[in-house]
């Protein structure tokens, strides 16, 4: 079975600075109804693989190295006209901050509509119709399609972006911590929700969390990225259960648990004496800027 | 665990009204705090949690007289607050510090760290100038700074940095009881249990009495002895951490240890 998307050797580096890799060598596959879930902390490049993915790096930054390839589709090779077909229609992308991903001065049902108009081409009552259809599908009445996003609770406006990213059914769904800015009951509302849809749909789910707990709860696969590059990459049940690597096992012991039997630890990284040159190399210019 | 307590609220109230209807012309109020009592033992740990929207930051302004109080009362070693001169009041806040959330937003980035860590000890005429840099000096270096970083900008640190120049702050004047406001909400998972251990190794140095505000229902089993759980400005349930977690009775406090993500996973 070809892989829905794969990602194979990717680098990012700034214009700047080409000598410096943000991301580095990333692979990894997303199979169809699947979830996988890049893990990491902050500045680890997850969010940057995700916009690789996209095609939307800033300008600042350059893909210097790797392939994209989603349902067979070379994506690196797309022009811009190209991209923009797939993004929104085969690809959806719920953005880390509700607050500040939705336009304030236009109602949620404008945005909502806005790719099925553009991709699918649907006017008058047939698109009204599909928005309050969505809107149902994400739990919010279909009434609130004239609210404006500052109307809205946290929740209910990442509700409306999931609405917007599933709007054209797409085949594969990018979430960048869509739950991270959320109360915890409403949160697991949402991944209810999304494993709802991706069920339904048979969509698959590149899922961007540093949460472990999130992991645990929806993920087929995880990638643990440490200061952009993979460290480790396997199952679900691997990963958590049996790390390899020093780094995903130091990550995993400060994790707090809910039941407090696990004693707290801070992160070790003694485990990096141990490696190659060249990451240590990479790591202290890393260290040396401001976080 | 010691049992006398040093922070006792009584039947808080405070009420926020809120423009309403076209130009804002109308209003309409809501309780923030409805008769909220706690009580804080000496040298334990009380975390208040809740969603969003539940009163547990305005409490936590409220336990220090930042905000006004609609009604109620809260007594500091059997003392009023409220009752307090403006001048008393300032007295007491040396014992009553605060800890706040954002460790971007609540620095002066116009300051440096040696200022910002001096300047409680400034307002409250503690030591000479000599003093108090020995005092701010032993603090940075006891949350895990150096001589140098006196000299530094707040914007050349992390989060995680940030969070120990506040905790030390908070702590240079030696405070009796400390409000720290989702402490690490902002900090990445290793950088927190850093910044969690930190806080219970100067909890056992310094005898201090944390209230400590949290969503996080896995940090708050790690760090308190005493659980608050507040939902819309009142309190459901109250009293020690392992038997709330184990036995919640409330169908709210259910629902909330039920979705701490990742317990399906442990459960199965």
């Amino acid at each position: 079975m070809t892989p829905l998307l794969q990602v194979d050797g990717l680098t990012v580096v700034p214009r700047a600075a080409p000598g410096r890799c943000l991301v580095s060598d990333v692979s990894f596959t997303l199979q169809p109804g699947k979830t996988t879930c890049v893990v990491g902390e902050s500045g680890s490049g997850k969010s940057l693989t995700a916009l690789a993915v996209m095609g939307l790096l800033s300008r600042q930054l350059q893909r210097t190295r790797g392939s994209i390839r989603f349902q067979g589709q070379g994506l690196t090779t797309l022009d811009a006209e190209a991209m923009r077909r797939i993004r929104g229609r085969s690809i959806g992308m719920i953005f880390q901050e509700p607050m500040t991903s939705l336009n304030p001065v236009l109602t949620i049902g404008h945005q909502i509509g806005e790719p099925l108009s553009v991709h699918l081409g649907l006017r008058g009552r047939a698109l009204q119709a599909r928005i309050a259809g969505l809107l149902q599908q994400v739990g919010i009445p279909p009434e609130r399609a004239n609210s404006y996003p500052d109307e809205l609770s946290g929740g209910q406006r990442q509700r409306v972006m999931i609405a917007m990213s599933i709007a054209c059914e797409p085949a594969m769904l990018i979430a960048d911590e869509p739950t991270t800015a959320l109360d915890v009951t409403v949160q697991a509302q949402i991944l209810r929700l999304l494993d709802e849809l991706k069920t339904r749909m048979n969509m698959g789910m590149l899922f961007i969390t540093h949460d472990f707990g999130v992991v645990a709860d929806i993920a087929d696969d995880v990638v643990v990225m440490f200061r952009g590059e993979v460290v480790e990459y396997g199952s679900v049940d691997q990963v958590l259960n049996r790390p390899q690597h020093p780094y995903t096992k130091a990550l995993l012991a400060c994790v707090p648990d809910a039941d407090g039997k696990k004693p707290l630890l801070p992160i070790d990284y003694a485990w990096l004496e141990q490696q190659p040159a060249t990451t240590a190399a990479n790591l202290q210019h890393s260290m040396s800027e401001p976080a | 665990m010691m049992t006398s307590p040093i922070l006792t609220a009584r039947k808080l109230v405070k009420t926020y009204t809120q423009r309403s209807g076209k130009f804002g012309l109308g209003s309409h109020s809501f309780r923030a705090l409805d008769e909220v009592s706690i009580s804080l033992s000496a040298g334990s740990t009380l975390a208040v949690v809740g969603e969003s929207g539940s009163g547990k930051s305005t409490l936590a302004r409220c336990l220090l007289q930042l905000l006004p109080l609609d009604s109620g009362e809260v007594l500091f070693e059997g003392r009023n607050l409220a009752t307090l001169s403006s001048a008393a009041l300032r007295q007491e806040r040396r014992n009553l510090q605060m800890v706040f959330q954002d460790p971007f937003a609540s620095l002066n980035p116009r300051m440096k760290i040696g200022e910002i860590v001096a300047e409680g000890l400034l307002i409250h005429g503690m030591g000479n100038a000599d003093e108090r840099r020995e005092r701010v000096l032993q603090m940075l270096k006891r949350v895990g700074l150096q001589e140098a970083d006196m000299q530094k900008y707040p914007h050349q640190f992390s989060g995680g940095q940030r969070q120990r120049i506040g905790i030390a702050r908070a702590l240079v004047l030696q405070p009796k009881v400390v409000v720290c406001d989702e402490p690490v909400s902002a900090l990445d998972v290793s950088i927190q249990a850093q910044i969690l251990l930190l806080l219970k190794d100067l909890q056992q140095e310094m005898a201090l009495s944390y209230v400590f505000i949290s969503h996080d229902l896995r940090v708050v089993r790690h760090i308190a002895d005493e659980v608050v759980v507040m939902h819309q400005g009142k309190v459901v349930e109250q009293g020690a951490v392992e038997a709330i977690y184990a036995a919640p009775q409330q169908a709210y406090t259910q629902n909330l240890l039920n979705s701490i993500p990742g317990r399906r996973a442990v459960a199965a």
